[in-house]
């Protein structure tokens, strides 16, 4: 199953993302000043940070680690790779260029599989280094245009970062939400940033264009500012309606750089390809290239964690739900499926620890602290009979409140008991007895009927009986 | 000069005892205070600083540690290598001022040896020229005749050394800048192996092309130095990790049995009187033992083409740093692309901006291919050529600079005419392999010749063999020369 196309008055949609990451090392790239955020305005540098005459850079080798990392678990091939000297002025870049990666990247040619079964190329997934921060005060709303001056902490210059440029292959801003999701869960799972769009350690950009099925690329737009996984979704879906407008008004798209304005829901021309810099790429003369080792490659390889998408799989196959399902996504999102197995393994029923890590567990993160062996005792209670659904609901929340204990204990404090069978057949009696139609109707085939006869028993039970046991006499009798 | 002695003299005079480290600086001060307001060798003379080194290490002697190698001898930097707390200006307006917060790596080796830094020297802006004419603080006068150029970049610590200012310099070589003024001084200048010594402190002109090396008066002193500047440093990448050799072993060898290489097809345009010399130094290498062999290096002819869009290509990105944002000059404007403009316009001189133009435009969307990308390729064929030269002789012989020192002003309204001046020393910047110049006999007007020495990656000891024969015999050559 894959995401419905995105389309509008005949146009599809077509996007392309790059995604910039801050890698999670504890220096930068090329100096070993810290790599922190949040710490006082311009206490992490240093003669390279700040670009000073004679400084030169020593590429961080736990970075490129990181980096290849990224690279292996989206599939590419790492490679020999180079770093270029990117040239343009801005105050918050100290030495005039950016060291990036640009003919010979680390990673080239993989992909990314999402939860609905579509897979998009990533195209390259490269290093670079990152700018300062400049913060525009005194009039212009935050920007430079208008502000009276500009303070500039060069905390974060120099900070690594990963660029992932994804190939043009989504259709969809709910796909492209989804790349955004799957890409931050993979980036978490493998320790390589901590990914927080609201913190700015991940970045999204997106090139957006439209076209008629089948036709050749249209002109693309690239979308910058856009900072949270719901934005994306908003600039993508509004840029693509302003180009069908344009299109269908028998104007031409301009190739621009647009900015995302999260307050009005638009986008607004920030720069025109004309206008571009020409960045004048050259080859770094203060680095050598990196040559990673068939054997250096390997252990990365091998020390990657089970990646999201395969835990999915993992889980979805242990309970037999849909491996796109809810349950299954929010689980690995959390990275509770490891204590999903560990209740298993602990005796416990994996189906019925499903449904309550999903609804119950939301925020108890990677490691509850509820002993996997007391959540595996109350799913026994549960297949046993002995407990309702209703009725473990509760014993669960005491359980999590209480840190642990025995499910049958509390239950029984509580005073659940489990109805027998015979009290079940009688209120099943009672039940057909007092709606005929909907018994008729149920043994003529309309399952839907069942709804009515269920209703009148947990009614009659106080919510206090077993919902599959009932389901079970019901179609028995039947 | 001769009473001041030489680096390895005064090195092994202190460490004996039997010569103060403040009694030495105190000569070199006093000629420096003779001399230094005619030549203009410093943009910064550190007197004090000095003498309280000097006396240190004395004190180090007296309570029986060895201040090291380099003990006590004054040495003189280029003002291009970063000093903490120093002035370190490249002779820039732009940086006019700038006191950096750390030393380079060659600036702690020599503290570490011993050394006494006595001040740090004049050079062409950013190190582009060929006669310290470009510096924004006024050019420095060859000590020998000071009508005359030094030759440049490095032409402060060329004239330090030759007027016995200093013991020992150093300087930087991005296509010449130590050699030619080595030989239009009269001393010893060595370029060696590009990545021998670390590049960490020294204010980039074109990265792929600079290297530190020392000014000497003699080639044991050459070699001492070496000992102590090269090696690996953590702090430059490009940097080698190849273990040291000892430098000083094989001066006292001879050149028997070597095969130095005549390059058949080299550029022509060097003057009479210094191609005499070059021809009569085979001449002394043959009747020392040595075989001449003739060999062709085709793209040696190219290499200065190549080198006048690689270096300003590098240095129009290295010297984009200095935007007044966060040191040096700035000059206010409405905004920021103004304040770029007018701060770059008023802190650089007319030669760099020249190769930031030059270099701008080599790089730019659309040009790349035919200058840089072709240049790069020149820079490659080069490589290859030398590769054959060498595996026919073991080292090559050609001039230094095409002529000997020439008046002021004799070449500043011609760029080219002074680009030329690093015809014979750019091809070795450009391979990365080491060259150096030692004075060889005298030419025009009794001016010092340099006959330049080349030799394959780190074969310095080889290169200094070659050329402590070419001193020794230059002792007893007729001082006359060709007028």
């Amino acid at each position: 199953m894959s995401q419905p196309t995105w389309t509008q008055d005949g146009y599809e949609l077509v996007v392309g993302l790059e995604v910039h990451v801050e890698l999670a090392t504890k220096t930068k790239l090329f100096s070993a000043s810290p790599n922190r955020f949040g710490d006082e305005p311009n206490t992490n540098i240093d003669p390279v940070t700040l670009g000073l005459p004679g400084a030169l850079p020593v590429l961080n080798k736990y970075a490129v680690e990181l980096g290849m990392r990224i690279g292996l678990a989206l599939n590419c091939t790492v490679q020999p790779c180079t770093f270029a000297r990117k040239n343009y002025f801005y105050p918050d870049m100290p030495t005039s260029y950016q060291i990036s990666q640009y003919e010979d990247p680390l990673n080239i040619d993989g992909w990314l599989d999402l939860p609905d079964g579509s897979r998009v190329g990533i195209e390259r997934a490269h290093m670079e280094q990152d700018a300062g921060k400049s913060t525009h005060v005194g009039g212009g709303e935050g920007r430079v245009h208008g502000a009276e001056h500009s303070l500039i902490d060069l905390n974060r210059a120099g900070v690594p970062l990963v660029e992932i440029v994804s190939r043009p292959d989504i259709r969809s801003p709910e796909q492209a939400r989804s790349f955004v999701n799957e890409l931050r869960a993979i980036l978490l799972t493998i320790g390589a940033s901590d990914a927080k769009m609201e913190e700015g350690s991940m970045r999204v950009d997106a090139n957006v264009s439209v076209r008629r099925p089948g036709a050749e690329l249209g002109t693309r737009c690239e979308i910058k500012n856009v900072n949270s996984v719901r934005s994306v979704g908003r600039a993508i879906e509004y840029e693509a309606r302003r180009q069908i407008l344009m299109l269908d008004a028998g104007e031409s798209i301009r190739q621009q750089t647009r900015h995302w304005d999260e307050g009005d829901g638009r986008t607004h021309t920030l720069r025109d390809k004309e206008d571009a810099d020409d960045y004048r790429y050259f080859l770094e003369p203060d680095l050598v290239p990196v040559m990673p080792s068939a054997e250096w490659i390997d252990a990365v390889r091998a020390s990657l964690p089970m990646l999201p998408a395969a835990r999915r799989t993992r889980l979805a196959e242990a309970t037999g739900l849909a491996v796109d399902s809810e349950a299954i996504g929010s689980i690995v999102d959390r990275g509770q499926d490891d204590y999903a197995f560990a209740v298993h393994d602990a005796g416990g029923d994996i189906g019925r620890a499903v449904v309550h890590l999903k609804e119950a567990f939301a925020e108890l993160g990677a490691e509850p602290a509820l002993p996997a062996a007391d959540l595996a005792g109350l799913t026994r209670l549960e297949v046993e009979g002995k407990l309702t659904a209703t009725q473990a609901k509760t014993v669960v929340a005491e359980l999590i409140e209480q840190g642990g204990g025995d499910a049958a204990a509390i239950a029984a404090a509580k005073g659940f008991e489990a109805m027998d069978t015979s009290e079940l057949e009688t209120m099943v009696d009672e039940a057909i007895a007092a709606q005929p139609d909907a018994w008729e109707k149920f043994r003529a085939g309309e399952n839907k009927a069942m709804g009515a006869l269920v209703g009148h028993i947990m009614k009659a039970s106080r919510g206090q009986a077993d919902g599959k046991l009932v389901t079970r006499i019901l179609n028995a009798r039947k | 000069m001769a009473q001041l002695g030489t680096a390895s003299q005064i090195a092994a005079g202190v460490r004996s005892g039997s010569l103060k480290a403040a009694d030495v600086l105190e000569q070199h001060l006093a000629a420096i205070g003779a001399r230094e307001a005619e030549i203009h060798a410093f943009n910064h003379v550190m007197a004090d600083s000095a003498r309280q080194r000097a006396a240190a290490i004395d004190a180090m002697v007296v309570a029986g540690h060895d201040p090291g190698p380099l003990a006590g001898v004054p040495v003189a930097l280029k003002d291009n290598m970063c000093t903490r707390g120093v002035p370190t200006t490249c002779s820039s307006k732009i940086l006019a001022g700038w006191k950096p917060p750390y030393d380079g790596t060659v600036v702690t080796l020599l503290q570490q040896a011993g050394a006494v830094t006595v001040g740090k020297t004049n050079l062409d802006e950013f190190a582009m020229g060929s006669s310290t004419e470009n510096s924004a603080f006024g050019p420095t006068r060859n000590p020998l005749d000071t009508n005359l150029v030094p030759g440049g970049s490095s032409g402060g610590s060329a004239a330090a050394v030759a007027a016995g200012f200093a013991a020992l310099s150093f300087g930087s070589d991005t296509g010449g800048s130590i050699r030619q003024p080595a030989a239009l001084c009269g001393v010893v200048g060595v370029k060696p192996t590009y990545g021998r010594v670390s590049r960490y402190g020294l204010v980039a002109f074109a990265s792929s092309l600079d290297q530190i090396g020392p000014f000497t008066r003699t080639v044991a002193d050459a070699a001492l130095a070496l000992q102590v500047v090269c090696g690996h440093d953590p702090h430059d990448s490009t940097s080698i990790p190849d273990p040291l050799p000892d430098y000083s072993a094989l001066l006292e060898r001879g050149v028997e049995g070597l095969r130095i290489g005549r390059i058949t097809d080299l550029p022509a345009g060097a003057d009479p009187d210094v191609a005499q010399r070059v021809e009569q130094a085979f001449e002394v290498l043959t009747a020392a033992g040595a075989t001449i062999v003739d060999v062709e290096v085709p793209a040696f002819t190219y290499g200065l083409t190549a080198y006048y869009i690689i270096a300003p290509a590098e240095a129009s990105s290295n010297l984009a740093r200095y935007d007044g944002v966060r040191y040096g000059l700035r000059v206010d404007a409405s905004d920021t692309n103004a304040m770029y403009s007018a701060t770059r316009a008023a802190g650089f001189g007319d030669e760099v901006k020249r190769r930031i133009l030059l270099g701008t435009y080599a790089l730019s969307a659309g040009y790349y291919d035919a200058y840089y990308g072709k240049a790069l390729r020149i820079r490659r064929l080069m490589a290859q050529d030398f590769a054959k030269a060498y595996e026919q002789a073991d080292v090559l012989l050609t001039p230094a600079s095409p002529s000997v020192a020439f008046p002021f002003g004799s070449k500043t309204a011609d760029p080219f005419a002074m680009y030329l001046c690093d015809t014979y020393t750019i091809p070795s910047n450009l391979t990365g392999e080491p060259g150096m110049s030692v004075p060889f006999g005298t030419g025009r007007q009794g001016l010092p010749v340099g006959v330049q020495v080349l030799a394959p990656a780190l074969a310095e000891p080889l290169m200094l063999q070659v050329a402590a024969e070419l001193e020794r015999a230059a002792a007893g050559l007729d001082q006359g020369g060709a007028t």
